[in-house]
Protein backbone atom coordinates (compact mmCIF):
# COMPACT_ATOMS: atom_id res chain seq x y z
CA UNK A 1 0.00 0.00 0.00
CA UNK A 2 1.50 3.64 -0.98
CA UNK A 3 1.75 6.09 1.62
CA UNK A 4 -0.75 8.32 -0.24
CA UNK A 5 -3.06 5.69 -0.24
CA UNK A 6 -2.70 5.22 3.71
CA UNK A 7 -2.86 8.83 4.52
CA UNK A 8 -5.84 8.92 2.20
CA UNK A 9 -7.79 6.28 4.04
CA UNK A 10 -6.80 7.67 8.04
CA UNK A 11 -7.90 10.88 6.51
CA UNK A 12 -11.40 9.57 5.77
CA UNK A 13 -11.72 7.88 8.54
CA UNK A 14 -10.44 10.29 10.97
CA UNK A 15 -13.51 12.67 10.04
CA UNK A 16 -16.60 10.01 9.72
CA UNK A 17 -16.32 6.53 10.39
CA UNK A 18 -15.22 5.38 14.23
CA UNK A 19 -12.37 2.63 12.81
CA UNK A 20 -13.95 -0.07 14.96
CA UNK A 21 -17.46 0.27 12.90
CA UNK A 22 -15.42 -1.52 9.44
CA UNK A 23 -15.54 -4.47 11.86
CA UNK A 24 -19.08 -4.83 11.82
CA UNK A 25 -20.36 -7.82 9.95
CA UNK A 26 -22.98 -7.85 7.69
CA UNK A 27 -25.39 -10.39 9.91
CA UNK A 28 -25.14 -7.16 12.52
CA UNK A 29 -25.84 -4.10 10.17
CA UNK A 30 -29.04 -6.55 8.93
CA UNK A 31 -30.00 -7.42 12.21
CA UNK A 32 -30.29 -3.80 12.77
CA UNK A 33 -31.97 -3.01 9.51
CA UNK A 34 -34.55 -5.83 10.20
CA UNK A 35 -35.33 -4.36 13.61
CA UNK A 36 -35.99 -0.33 12.36
CA UNK A 37 -37.94 -2.12 9.69
CA UNK A 38 -40.11 -4.08 11.71
CA UNK A 39 -40.91 -1.32 14.19
CA UNK A 40 -41.81 1.03 11.41
CA UNK A 41 -44.42 -1.97 9.85
CA UNK A 42 -46.09 -1.73 13.65
CA UNK A 43 -45.94 1.73 13.40
CA UNK A 44 -48.05 1.40 9.83
CA UNK A 45 -50.26 -1.36 11.17
CA UNK A 46 -51.66 1.05 14.00
CA UNK A 47 -52.44 3.94 11.58
CA UNK A 48 -49.47 5.52 10.53
CA UNK A 49 -49.25 7.15 7.42
CA UNK A 50 -46.67 5.47 4.88
CA UNK A 51 -42.73 7.40 5.03
CA UNK A 52 -41.79 8.04 1.69
CA UNK A 53 -38.18 9.38 2.23
CA UNK A 54 -35.27 7.81 3.62
CA UNK A 55 -34.54 8.17 7.79
CA UNK A 56 -32.01 10.81 8.05
CA UNK A 57 -31.02 8.80 11.28
CA UNK A 58 -30.60 5.74 10.13
CA UNK A 59 -27.70 3.78 12.45
CA UNK A 60 -27.14 1.04 10.32
CA UNK A 61 -25.43 3.39 7.71
CA UNK A 62 -22.51 4.29 10.24
CA UNK A 63 -21.25 7.67 8.65
CA UNK A 64 -24.95 9.07 9.58
CA UNK A 65 -24.42 8.88 13.30
CA UNK A 66 -22.97 12.35 14.09
CA UNK A 67 -24.36 13.68 10.91
CA UNK A 68 -28.48 14.27 11.34
CA UNK A 69 -30.22 16.67 12.94
CA UNK A 70 -31.56 15.28 16.41
CA UNK A 71 -34.26 18.01 16.26
CA UNK A 72 -37.18 17.92 14.20
CA UNK A 73 -37.28 19.77 11.20
CA UNK A 74 -38.87 22.80 11.90
CA UNK A 75 -42.25 23.47 9.63
CA UNK A 76 -42.57 26.61 7.86
CA UNK A 77 -44.31 28.34 5.24
CA UNK A 78 -42.59 28.73 1.92
CA UNK A 79 -41.54 33.00 1.06
CA UNK A 80 -40.74 34.39 -2.20
CA UNK A 81 -37.23 32.75 -3.05
CA UNK A 82 -38.12 29.61 -1.71
CA UNK A 83 -41.38 29.30 -4.29
CA UNK A 84 -39.15 30.15 -7.18
CA UNK A 85 -35.83 28.27 -8.51
CA UNK A 86 -32.76 29.09 -10.41
CA UNK A 87 -33.23 28.60 -14.11
CA UNK A 88 -31.14 26.46 -16.35
CA UNK A 89 -30.92 26.28 -20.18
CA UNK A 90 -28.92 25.91 -23.47
CA UNK A 91 -26.13 28.74 -22.13
CA UNK A 92 -25.31 26.04 -19.62
CA UNK A 93 -25.72 22.52 -20.28
CA UNK A 94 -24.50 21.11 -24.22
CA UNK A 95 -26.78 18.71 -25.64
CA UNK A 96 -24.04 16.24 -26.60
CA UNK A 97 -23.70 16.14 -22.01
CA UNK A 98 -26.61 13.41 -21.48
CA UNK A 99 -24.22 10.84 -23.41
CA UNK A 100 -21.13 9.41 -20.97
CA UNK A 101 -19.79 7.41 -23.72
CA UNK A 102 -18.58 9.70 -25.84
CA UNK A 103 -16.68 12.03 -23.76
CA UNK A 104 -13.48 10.69 -24.50
CA UNK A 105 -11.44 9.18 -27.61
CA UNK A 106 -12.51 5.94 -27.81
CA UNK A 107 -15.67 3.67 -26.76
CA UNK A 108 -15.83 2.97 -22.68
CA UNK A 109 -15.91 -0.40 -21.84
CA UNK A 110 -19.22 -2.05 -20.36
CA UNK A 111 -22.77 -2.95 -21.28
CA UNK A 112 -24.19 0.60 -23.19
CA UNK A 113 -27.17 1.42 -21.44
CA UNK A 114 -30.09 4.10 -22.16
CA UNK A 115 -31.64 5.37 -18.89
CA UNK A 116 -34.56 8.09 -19.93
CA UNK A 117 -37.76 8.60 -18.10
CA UNK A 118 -39.46 11.92 -17.01
CA UNK A 119 -39.27 14.36 -13.92
CA UNK A 120 -42.50 15.20 -13.14
CA UNK A 121 -43.74 17.41 -9.30
CA UNK A 122 -46.10 16.16 -6.86
CA UNK A 123 -48.79 16.68 -8.66
CA UNK A 124 -48.09 14.83 -11.85
CA UNK A 125 -47.06 17.75 -13.80
CA UNK A 126 -43.91 17.87 -16.17
CA UNK A 127 -40.66 19.61 -15.19
CA UNK A 128 -40.12 21.36 -18.12
CA UNK A 129 -36.36 22.86 -18.42
CA UNK A 130 -34.75 22.28 -15.64
CA UNK A 131 -31.54 20.58 -14.83
CA UNK A 132 -30.77 16.82 -14.19
CA UNK A 133 -26.98 15.56 -13.11
CA UNK A 134 -26.14 12.16 -12.89
CA UNK A 135 -23.09 10.46 -11.78
CA UNK A 136 -21.79 6.96 -11.48
CA UNK A 137 -19.02 3.90 -11.22
CA UNK A 138 -17.72 2.37 -14.63
CA UNK A 139 -18.80 -1.03 -15.05
CA UNK A 140 -16.19 -2.21 -12.92
CA UNK A 141 -17.07 -0.52 -9.64
CA UNK A 142 -14.71 2.03 -10.25
CA UNK A 143 -15.44 6.18 -9.36
CA UNK A 144 -12.78 8.69 -11.10
CA UNK A 145 -12.10 9.88 -7.75
CA UNK A 146 -8.80 10.42 -5.41
CA UNK A 147 -10.86 8.93 -2.61
CA UNK A 148 -12.29 5.87 -4.34
CA UNK A 149 -9.58 3.62 -3.32
CA UNK A 150 -11.45 0.59 -4.78
CA UNK A 151 -8.59 -1.90 -6.58
CA UNK A 152 -10.50 -2.20 -10.00
CA UNK A 153 -9.46 -0.89 -13.13
CA UNK A 154 -10.15 3.23 -14.23
CA UNK A 155 -11.70 3.49 -17.49
CA UNK A 156 -9.52 5.96 -19.30
CA UNK A 157 -12.80 6.57 -21.58
CA UNK A 158 -15.28 6.95 -19.36
CA UNK A 159 -15.53 9.72 -16.60
CA UNK A 160 -19.38 8.85 -15.15
CA UNK A 161 -20.55 12.27 -15.55
CA UNK A 162 -23.71 13.55 -17.68
CA UNK A 163 -25.83 16.50 -17.51
CA UNK A 164 -29.33 17.02 -19.30
CA UNK A 165 -32.18 19.82 -19.59
CA UNK A 166 -35.62 18.18 -19.25
CA UNK A 167 -37.93 18.70 -21.92
CA UNK A 168 -41.14 20.08 -22.56
CA UNK A 169 -42.83 17.34 -21.07
CA UNK A 170 -40.31 16.72 -18.00
CA UNK A 171 -38.36 14.09 -20.49
CA UNK A 172 -34.88 13.66 -20.22
CA UNK A 173 -32.32 10.62 -21.77
CA UNK A 174 -28.85 9.68 -20.72
CA UNK A 175 -26.38 7.25 -22.75
CA UNK A 176 -24.19 5.60 -20.18
CA UNK A 177 -22.11 2.38 -19.25
CA UNK A 178 -24.39 0.23 -16.34
CA UNK A 179 -22.33 0.67 -13.52
CA UNK A 180 -20.99 -2.09 -11.14
CA UNK A 181 -21.54 -2.72 -7.69
CA UNK A 182 -18.37 -1.48 -5.23
CA UNK A 183 -17.06 -2.23 -2.00
CA UNK A 184 -16.98 0.63 1.16
CA UNK A 185 -16.63 0.56 4.51
CA UNK A 186 -19.43 0.62 6.66
CA UNK A 187 -18.73 -2.63 7.92
CA UNK A 188 -16.54 -5.78 6.59
CA UNK A 189 -17.58 -7.07 2.81
CA UNK A 190 -20.08 -4.38 2.62
CA UNK A 191 -21.17 -3.60 -0.86
CA UNK A 192 -23.26 -1.02 -2.61
CA UNK A 193 -25.87 -2.12 -5.13
CA UNK A 194 -24.97 -1.00 -9.02
CA UNK A 195 -26.36 2.94 -9.00
CA UNK A 196 -26.42 6.20 -10.61
CA UNK A 197 -26.89 9.60 -8.77
CA UNK A 198 -29.21 11.83 -9.74
CA UNK A 199 -29.60 15.35 -8.82
CA UNK A 200 -32.78 17.67 -9.66
CA UNK A 201 -34.02 20.33 -9.36
CA UNK A 202 -37.70 21.30 -9.51
CA UNK A 203 -40.31 24.92 -10.18
CA UNK A 204 -39.74 25.41 -6.19
CA UNK A 205 -36.15 25.51 -5.05
CA UNK A 206 -37.83 23.57 -2.30
CA UNK A 207 -38.43 20.77 -4.35
CA UNK A 208 -34.36 20.30 -4.46
CA UNK A 209 -33.18 16.87 -4.50
CA UNK A 210 -30.15 14.07 -4.70
CA UNK A 211 -31.16 10.47 -4.98
CA UNK A 212 -29.66 7.08 -6.49
CA UNK A 213 -31.13 5.19 -9.06
CA UNK A 214 -31.28 1.82 -8.77
CA UNK A 215 -31.07 -1.42 -11.30
CA UNK A 216 -34.39 -4.05 -11.39
CA UNK A 217 -33.45 -7.39 -9.29
CA UNK A 218 -30.53 -6.35 -7.46
CA UNK A 219 -28.91 -9.25 -4.99
CA UNK A 220 -27.19 -6.50 -2.88
CA UNK A 221 -30.75 -4.44 -2.03
CA UNK A 222 -31.17 -6.49 1.25
CA UNK A 223 -28.01 -5.66 2.43
CA UNK A 224 -26.96 -2.01 1.95
CA UNK A 225 -27.87 0.36 4.72
CA UNK A 226 -28.32 3.63 2.15
CA UNK A 227 -30.78 1.79 0.52
CA UNK A 228 -32.67 0.22 3.26
CA UNK A 229 -32.76 3.77 5.13
CA UNK A 230 -35.86 3.81 2.87
CA UNK A 231 -38.15 2.00 5.40
CA UNK A 232 -41.29 1.29 3.36
CA UNK A 233 -40.97 -1.03 0.19
CA UNK A 234 -43.42 0.86 -1.94
CA UNK A 235 -41.21 4.09 -1.51
CA UNK A 236 -37.78 1.62 -1.86
CA UNK A 237 -39.14 0.49 -5.10
CA UNK A 238 -39.65 4.16 -6.17
CA UNK A 239 -35.41 4.14 -7.11
CA UNK A 240 -35.41 1.26 -8.92
CA UNK A 241 -35.89 1.45 -12.79
CA UNK A 242 -37.31 -0.58 -15.07
CA UNK A 243 -36.24 -2.92 -17.85
CA UNK A 244 -38.28 -0.78 -21.16
CA UNK A 245 -37.38 -2.82 -24.20
CA UNK A 246 -39.36 0.35 -25.92
CA UNK A 247 -35.98 2.31 -24.67
CA UNK A 248 -33.67 -0.64 -25.95
CA UNK A 249 -32.15 0.02 -29.83
CA UNK A 250 -31.82 -2.83 -31.88
CA UNK A 251 -28.29 -4.08 -32.04
CA UNK A 252 -27.08 -0.30 -29.67
CA UNK A 253 -28.04 -0.33 -26.39
CA UNK A 254 -30.73 -1.75 -23.97
CA UNK A 255 -32.98 0.51 -22.11
CA UNK A 256 -34.05 1.44 -18.71
CA UNK A 257 -37.24 3.87 -18.07
CA UNK A 258 -37.13 5.70 -14.69
CA UNK A 259 -39.59 8.24 -13.54
CA UNK A 260 -38.71 10.82 -10.68
CA UNK A 261 -41.51 12.80 -8.71
CA UNK A 262 -40.25 15.70 -6.89
CA UNK A 263 -42.11 16.70 -3.77
CA UNK A 264 -45.48 19.48 -4.32
CA UNK A 265 -44.76 22.79 -5.27
CA UNK A 266 -46.44 25.23 -3.33
CA UNK A 267 -46.12 28.38 -5.68
CA UNK A 268 -49.85 27.95 -7.35
CA UNK A 269 -52.08 27.22 -4.23
CA UNK A 270 -50.11 29.85 -2.56
CA UNK A 271 -50.90 32.24 -5.33
CA UNK A 272 -54.74 31.18 -5.45
CA UNK A 273 -55.11 31.42 -2.24
CA UNK A 274 -53.92 35.13 -2.49
CA UNK A 275 -56.35 35.83 -5.38
CA UNK A 276 -59.10 34.75 -2.86
CA UNK A 277 -58.63 37.57 -0.55
CA UNK B 1 -53.19 29.59 5.97
CA UNK B 2 -55.32 27.08 4.81
CA UNK B 3 -54.15 23.37 4.13
CA UNK B 4 -51.93 22.60 1.38
CA UNK B 5 -53.73 20.48 -1.44
CA UNK B 6 -52.55 16.62 -0.94
CA UNK B 7 -50.25 15.03 -3.65
CA UNK B 8 -51.25 13.11 -6.54
CA UNK B 9 -48.07 10.70 -6.88
CA UNK B 10 -45.93 10.06 -4.05
CA UNK B 11 -42.54 12.16 -3.99
CA UNK B 12 -39.56 9.55 -4.82
CA UNK B 13 -36.96 9.20 -1.98
CA UNK B 14 -34.17 11.24 -1.50
CA UNK B 15 -30.61 9.45 -0.50
CA UNK B 16 -27.15 10.41 0.71
CA UNK B 17 -24.86 12.59 -2.03
CA UNK B 18 -21.91 9.85 -1.39
CA UNK B 19 -18.37 10.85 -1.24
CA UNK B 20 -17.88 10.64 -5.24
CA UNK B 21 -19.66 13.54 -6.90
CA UNK B 22 -16.22 15.53 -7.30
CA UNK B 23 -15.95 15.24 -11.21
CA UNK B 24 -19.97 15.18 -11.40
CA UNK B 25 -21.30 18.75 -9.68
CA UNK B 26 -18.53 21.30 -8.63
CA UNK B 27 -17.51 23.74 -11.78
CA UNK B 28 -15.68 27.00 -12.88
CA UNK B 29 -16.87 29.80 -10.29
CA UNK B 30 -19.56 27.65 -8.96
CA UNK B 31 -19.21 29.90 -5.64
CA UNK B 32 -18.94 33.10 -7.69
CA UNK B 33 -22.46 34.51 -8.22
CA UNK B 34 -20.92 37.97 -8.51
CA UNK B 35 -17.30 38.60 -9.31
CA UNK B 36 -15.23 39.40 -6.61
CA UNK B 37 -14.18 42.49 -8.01
CA UNK B 38 -18.10 43.86 -7.69
CA UNK B 39 -17.84 46.72 -5.13
CA UNK B 40 -20.64 45.28 -3.99
CA UNK B 41 -19.86 41.71 -3.45
CA UNK B 42 -19.85 40.54 0.06
CA UNK B 43 -17.80 37.27 0.95
CA UNK B 44 -20.28 34.81 3.25
CA UNK B 45 -18.81 31.51 4.70
CA UNK B 46 -18.48 29.20 7.78
CA UNK B 47 -17.56 25.66 8.52
CA UNK B 48 -19.84 22.96 8.95
CA UNK B 49 -19.39 20.40 11.88
CA UNK B 50 -20.78 17.37 13.08
CA UNK B 51 -22.02 15.88 16.58
CA UNK B 52 -19.09 15.57 17.77
CA UNK B 53 -17.92 19.17 16.65
CA UNK B 54 -15.78 17.79 13.81
CA UNK B 55 -15.32 19.71 10.77
CA UNK B 56 -17.82 17.52 7.54
CA UNK B 57 -15.35 18.28 4.44
CA UNK B 58 -17.22 16.18 2.03
CA UNK B 59 -20.06 18.36 2.04
CA UNK B 60 -21.48 20.20 -0.50
CA UNK B 61 -23.35 23.24 0.25
CA UNK B 62 -26.32 25.43 -2.11
CA UNK B 63 -27.97 28.91 -1.91
CA UNK B 64 -30.53 30.25 -3.51
CA UNK B 65 -31.48 34.20 -3.12
CA UNK B 66 -33.27 37.49 -4.63
CA UNK B 67 -30.61 40.16 -6.12
CA UNK B 68 -29.83 43.30 -3.84
CA UNK B 69 -33.25 44.88 -4.66
CA UNK B 70 -35.28 42.03 -3.54
CA UNK B 71 -35.66 40.28 -6.95
CA UNK B 72 -36.29 37.17 -8.10
CA UNK B 73 -34.22 36.06 -10.87
CA UNK B 74 -34.73 34.17 -13.71
CA UNK B 75 -31.70 33.58 -15.85
CA UNK B 76 -29.75 31.41 -17.21
CA UNK B 77 -25.55 30.99 -17.00
CA UNK B 78 -25.33 29.96 -13.36
CA UNK B 79 -23.30 26.75 -14.87
CA UNK B 80 -20.87 28.81 -17.40
CA UNK B 81 -20.97 32.10 -15.67
CA UNK B 82 -20.04 35.22 -17.35
CA UNK B 83 -19.18 37.13 -14.87
CA UNK B 84 -22.02 39.75 -15.46
CA UNK B 85 -25.07 37.87 -15.27
CA UNK B 86 -26.23 37.46 -11.52
CA UNK B 87 -28.48 33.96 -11.23
CA UNK B 88 -29.48 34.01 -7.79
CA UNK B 89 -27.74 30.30 -7.25
CA UNK B 90 -24.30 29.10 -6.20
CA UNK B 91 -22.43 25.54 -5.65
CA UNK B 92 -19.85 25.13 -3.21
CA UNK B 93 -18.03 22.17 -1.93
CA UNK B 94 -16.69 22.97 1.08
CA UNK B 95 -12.49 22.68 1.81
CA UNK B 96 -10.59 20.33 3.42
CA UNK B 97 -11.33 21.89 6.88
CA UNK B 98 -14.85 22.19 6.64
CA UNK B 99 -14.76 25.81 5.65
CA UNK B 100 -16.66 27.55 2.84
CA UNK B 101 -16.56 30.70 1.09
CA UNK B 102 -19.82 32.13 -1.36
CA UNK B 103 -18.91 35.83 -3.48
CA UNK B 104 -22.55 37.14 -3.23
CA UNK B 105 -24.48 40.34 -2.65
CA UNK B 106 -26.85 41.03 0.28
CA UNK B 107 -30.43 39.93 -0.90
CA UNK B 108 -33.19 42.89 -0.89
CA UNK B 109 -35.87 42.15 0.86
CA UNK B 110 -38.57 40.17 -1.56
CA UNK B 111 -41.27 41.72 0.02
CA UNK B 112 -41.34 45.14 2.16
CA UNK B 113 -41.05 44.91 5.69
CA UNK B 114 -39.66 41.38 5.23
CA UNK B 115 -36.23 39.94 6.73
CA UNK B 116 -33.84 39.15 4.00
CA UNK B 117 -32.24 35.27 4.11
CA UNK B 118 -30.70 33.35 1.77
CA UNK B 119 -31.79 29.64 1.37
CA UNK B 120 -29.50 27.15 1.63
CA UNK B 121 -28.96 23.40 1.33
CA UNK B 122 -27.22 20.74 2.88
CA UNK B 123 -25.56 17.64 1.04
CA UNK B 124 -23.12 15.44 2.82
CA UNK B 125 -21.80 11.96 2.68
CA UNK B 126 -23.65 10.26 5.77
CA UNK B 127 -26.38 12.95 5.05
CA UNK B 128 -29.50 10.72 3.76
CA UNK B 129 -31.13 13.70 2.52
CA UNK B 130 -30.89 17.13 1.87
CA UNK B 131 -31.73 19.36 4.60
CA UNK B 132 -32.77 23.22 3.93
CA UNK B 133 -32.51 26.36 5.95
CA UNK B 134 -32.17 29.74 5.75
CA UNK B 135 -29.75 32.36 6.67
CA UNK B 136 -30.88 35.60 7.68
CA UNK B 137 -28.84 39.42 7.41
CA UNK B 138 -28.24 40.41 10.98
CA UNK B 139 -29.37 44.00 10.10
CA UNK B 140 -33.03 44.50 10.07
CA UNK B 141 -34.09 44.14 13.78
CA UNK B 142 -37.85 45.29 13.07
CA UNK B 143 -37.98 42.58 10.26
CA UNK B 144 -36.23 39.46 11.88
CA UNK B 145 -38.37 40.58 15.06
CA UNK B 146 -41.56 40.31 12.87
CA UNK B 147 -40.86 37.29 10.60
CA UNK B 148 -42.74 34.39 11.31
CA UNK B 149 -40.06 31.94 11.15
CA UNK B 150 -37.84 33.28 13.89
CA UNK B 151 -40.71 33.97 16.20
CA UNK B 152 -41.80 30.48 16.47
CA UNK B 153 -38.22 29.56 17.57
CA UNK B 154 -36.70 29.93 21.43
CA UNK B 155 -33.77 32.44 21.53
CA UNK B 156 -30.83 29.70 21.05
CA UNK B 157 -32.97 28.19 17.75
CA UNK B 158 -32.98 31.89 16.48
CA UNK B 159 -29.31 32.51 16.55
CA UNK B 160 -28.60 29.48 14.44
CA UNK B 161 -30.39 31.28 11.27
CA UNK B 162 -28.89 34.85 11.80
CA UNK B 163 -25.85 35.74 9.76
CA UNK B 164 -22.80 37.51 11.60
CA UNK B 165 -21.53 40.27 10.04
CA UNK B 166 -18.18 40.77 10.30
CA UNK B 167 -15.75 44.21 10.59
CA UNK B 168 -14.86 43.53 6.92
CA UNK B 169 -18.67 43.38 5.58
CA UNK B 170 -17.91 39.46 5.22
CA UNK B 171 -21.34 37.41 6.73
CA UNK B 172 -20.27 34.35 8.95
CA UNK B 173 -22.82 31.59 9.13
CA UNK B 174 -21.51 28.10 10.78
CA UNK B 175 -23.65 25.08 9.70
CA UNK B 176 -24.17 22.91 12.71
CA UNK B 177 -25.98 19.75 11.89
CA UNK B 178 -25.91 18.00 14.99
CA UNK B 179 -25.17 18.70 18.72
CA UNK B 180 -25.12 22.27 20.84
CA UNK B 181 -26.21 24.79 19.07
CA UNK B 182 -28.08 22.65 16.37
CA UNK B 183 -28.47 24.44 13.03
CA UNK B 184 -32.34 24.95 13.08
CA UNK B 185 -33.31 22.84 9.83
CA UNK B 186 -36.54 23.11 8.05
CA UNK B 187 -39.47 21.24 6.15
CA UNK B 188 -42.03 22.46 3.57
CA UNK B 189 -45.88 21.56 2.48
CA UNK B 190 -46.20 18.94 0.36
CA UNK B 191 -43.28 17.10 1.13
CA UNK B 192 -45.02 13.90 1.23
Amino acid sequence: MSTETTKDESFENSHVLDPAATADSQETISKEITSVHEAYRQEVIAGKKAETQPRINFAPYRSSLLRYPTKNLHHVDPETIELCSPAFGQRDVHALESDLTIQHNGEPIGERIVVAGRVLDGDGRPVAGQLVEIWQANAAGRYIHKRDQHPAPIDPNFTGVGRAITGPNGEYSFTTIKPAPYPWKNHHNAWRPAHIHFSLFGTDFTQRMITQMYFPGDPLFSLDPIYQAITDQDARDRLVATYDHSITTHEWATGYNWDIVLTGSNRTWMEDEEGDH
Amino acid sequence: MSQAPKLKLAPTPGQTIGPFYGYALPFEKDNELVNQANPNSVRLHGVITDGKGEVIPDSLLEIWQADENGNVISRDGSLVRDGYTFTGWGRTAVDNVGHYTFTTVNPGATEEGKAPFIMLTVFARGLLNRLFTRIYLPEDTAALAADPLLSSLTEEQRKTLIATREEDGSLRFDIRLQGEHETVFLSYPRES
